[in-house]
């Protein structure tokens, strides 16, 4: 392991040109991008702002308070007659913004009435764009068995979205025994590309989202061709290359954060609302939904009747033994980099649609997302998919009883406290814990 | 460009109190994940329960700071303990997820707004260090050379953060000379091995995380009695990420390599960074701004964790026979 061949440099410094160039074409294909808010030069470079725009269903709203907390700084902020609302600090770090409710028109309320609070992370930006979306007021104290109704379907949802990303998680570990912790930014980089296309490009919806699936399958498959593939060769050990993975992330993440700036993107257009009994909701989390379902569906098929699909399973249990069988392993976990690319961008993209996504979005999801693999049992692809429902309802109910600021905080001790009980997962095998 | 501006702004970065928060740090993760081949991806939490530990004992206890540096320490004691009953049985990648997620749950509660009043939430706690700068012998003045000029109040936290390095460094390297340090090197390499001679490895491995965390805790300390504030963003996974640059750098499983990866880490990353600053005032990179630099600085530690551990996973003293990445 430690005899590096003339061969293996001549590879490595291959795959490092590659990643230049990767890089390089970034950087120019999208110099416009470069979102910060190309400061005249007069301007001190160091001003630091905080800002939204409130907005009820495309109409700027007058008059609406926020009140901005954090470092020091207890201020407050009313939107104007363009609905924009400003304010200057003067230290880096992160502010909480609150929307003021009852400074709100009449009938008007949060979409998403749980979060009156938002971050406004000044840390590594100097603008922060904090965005509260405006529709019907649904601010009905309602019976405690419709909030669990509500609850459960937020967490259904969550849920189906998380699954759809950490099949790719789950795939890849099984064939290649990685975690890759650079999975959270393939996310990000779905949801962020979405609104380049979507919003930016102004692409039909469809044409959006399936250049995004597109350009993260790409993604996928670039990585492991310049990046993983090369690492397995030299017989690089498994821990050094979740080491790897760490490094990889917070390359991927800075420079989709130079790209397209820190600012939290609002990708959904007005979608219209449903309302099915005490559930309010919109089509595009009703579509989301039913596309998780559908794919989620279609990856079983694929692993469970497909030659390939079986074989990427025969890799997972055994890759020396698939080997000798006559399967071709490299093209399989090549074949499954670029699924899991593909998936994890498509979670993106429905990520992107119903919430908020900023550059930070997919790392906060990344432990969410081993929590569902840890939970199912690692390298199982169902398991992947129970686990990230489980961990959908706990984040959603679990906030019925606890505040909502820790909602994710509940579902990661659930993470430890299974560990601790049934370190396998709730579908493992127990040999897999080693 | 001004390079003797860049060149002074970079050797001032060799004995900063944020160095040295980063060199105990990394210390203690010598001990962790060098001696004992633990993966701890939490390193963040530990400093966080200790500073937070000890600005809680002042603050709403109203203990004297002295006593408070004992509760942050215990405390964080208390944490490896929590976090290793469960962990230190299961594989190493599952210790590394878990140990990730409890410092983001650690990062959390001291966020929500149901414990402000404690722990401050998002605006954190400040001061708590009045003891500490009130104890300064050095009397007013400047003192120093070059670019290591200090007033008295920046010598003092320097001199001392600097005395618990060295103390520290002497302490984790009797402590691997010892008989009890060849068992932690032991389970590094063969678990199996050193459980068939009857030692209880998950005791082993326990102390051992105490002993890294509460050099952490003390490196956390620093950091927060520096700034005169503690907060809850500052503990970020970034942090953690940083100390393991810091501690690949030099080199795992040694006693100089934190303390020079620390110090080589940070001027190369002020360096670099006043050189980019340069070269955007004088327009010759017009794709960038500023602020911008700021953000490259974290691309380039990403990239500096990824080829150190492809190229040279020994850092610069480490013997790489004595790496156990797969433990």
């Amino acid at each position: 392991m430690n005899h590096l061949t003339l061969g293996n440099r001549r590879g490595i410094s291959l795959w490092l040109g590659a990643l230049a160039i990767v890089f390089g074409m970034l950087f120019s294909a999208t110099p416009s991008l470069a979102a910060s808010p190309s400061p005249s030069p007069s301007a001190n470079n160091e001003q630091l702002l905080i800002k939204g725009t409130i907005k009820n269903e495309g109409t700027p709203v007058e008059g609406v308070s926020v009140q901005i907390t954090g470092n020091g700084v207890n201020a407050k902020a009313t939107s104007g007659a363009d609905g924009k609302w400003v304010l200057e600090v003067a230290t880096k770090g992160v502010y909480k913004v609150e929307i003021l409710l009852d400074t709100l028109p009449e009938g008007v309320g949060l979409r998403d009435p749980e979060t009156t609070v938002r971050d406004a992370n000044l840390t590594a930006t100097n603008t922060a764009a904090v965005l509260f979306p405006l529709g019907k007021d649904t601010r009905v104290v309602q019976p405690i068995g419709d909030q669990i109704m509500v609850r459960v379907f937020s967490g259904l949802n969550l849920g189906l979205l998380l699954a759809v990303a950490a099949i790719g998680i789950s795939l890849i570990f099984g064939t290649t025994g990685l975690n890759n912790f650079a999975h959270g930014d393939m996310l990000t980089f779905g949801a962020l590309f979405t609104y380049l296309f979507y919003v930016v490009f102004d692409w039909p919806l469809l044409v959006a989202a399936t250049a995004t699936i597109a350009l993260s399958a790409l993604f996928g498959w670039s990585q492991d061709a310049a990046l993983w593939r090369p690492l397995r060769k030299r017989r690089l050990g498994l821990n050094q290359m979740m080491i790897v993975s760490i490094g990889f992330s917070i390359v991927v993440r800075y420079i989709l954060l130079l790209f397209f700036g820190g600012e939290t993107k609002v990708i959904s257009g007005d979608f219209e609302a449903v309302v099915i009994g005490p559930i309010n909701t919109t089509v595009n989390s009703l579509g989301s939904m039913a596309i998780s379902v559908v794919t989620l569906a279609a990856v079983a098929l694929f692993l469970t009747r497909t030659r390939i699909g079986k074989a990427t399973r025969a890799v997972s249990d055994n890759a020396s033994l698939a080997a000798s069988t006559g399967i071709d392993v490299e093209r399989i976990i090549r074949i499954v980099w670029v699924v899991a690319g593909g998936l994890t961008g498509l979670a993106g993209i429905l990520y992107g649609l119903q919430f908020q996504a900023n550059w930070m979005t997919g790392f906060q999801i990344l432990l969410l997302l081993f929590a569902a693999v840890t939970l199912g049992g690692l390298g199982t692809a169902l398991g992947a998919t129970v686990g990230a429902l489980i961990i959908g309802m706990v984040v959603e109910v679990s906030s019925l009883i606890i505040p909502t600021d820790l909602k994710y905080a509940a579902s990661l001790i659930i993470l430890i406290l299974v560990l601790l009980v049934r370190p396998q997962g709730v579908l493992g095998k127990k040999q897999r814990i080693g | 460009m001004d390079w003797l501006n860049i060149g002074s702004l970079a050797l001032g970065e060799l004995f900063s109190p944020f160095t040295a928060t980063f060199i105990l740090c990394a210390l203690g993760l010598s001990v962790h994940f060098g001696y004992t081949g633990l993966l701890n991806f939490g390193q963040a939490a530990f400093a966080a329960v200790g500073a937070y530990g000890m600005a809680i004992s002042v603050l709403t206890f109203g203990l004297p700071l002295g006593v408070g540096i004992l509760m942050g320490l215990l405390a964080s004691a208390i944490f490896a303990v929590i976090l290793g009953i469960p962990t230190l049985r299961l594989r190493a990648d599952y210790l590394a997820i878990v140990t990730i997620a409890a410092s983001e749950v650690f990062r959390y509660f001291m966020t929500t707004i149901g414990f402000a009043k404690v722990t401050g939430g998002s605006n954190g706690l400040s001061q708590f260090g009045d003891d500490f700068w009130a104890a300064n012998p050095f009397p007013e003045g400047t003192y120093g050379f070059g670019p290591f000029i200090y007033r008295a109040d920046e010598l003092w936290i320097r001199v001392v953060a600097f005395a618990l390095i060295a103390l520290g460094a002497v302490f984790v390297w009797l402590l691997m000379r010892s008989p009890w340090g060849r068992v932690l090197k032991g389970i590094r390499e063969d678990e199996d091995a050193v459980r068939s001679l009857g030692k209880n490895v998950f005791a082993y491995k326990l102390q051992a995380l105490i002993i890294g965390g509460a050099l952490a805790a003390l490196g956390g300390m620093v950091f927060v009695i520096n700034l005169s504030n503690v907060q809850p963003q500052s503990w970020g996974t970034t942090f953690t990420f940083m100390i393991w640059t810091v501690l690949l750098l030099g080199g795992a499983a040694t006693i100089l390599g934190p303390i020079v990866g620390g110090m080589v880490f940070f001027v190369l990353l002020s360096v670099t960074q006043g050189i980019m600053s340069g070269l955007v005032d004088i327009g010759a990179l017009p794709f960038l701004t500023l602020p911008q630099v700021g953000q490259i600085r974290f691309l380039l530690i990403g990239l500096a964790l990824m080829l150190l551990v492809i190229f040279r996973p020994q850092g610069i003293f480490g013997n790489k026979k004595e790496l156990q990445f797969n433990g």
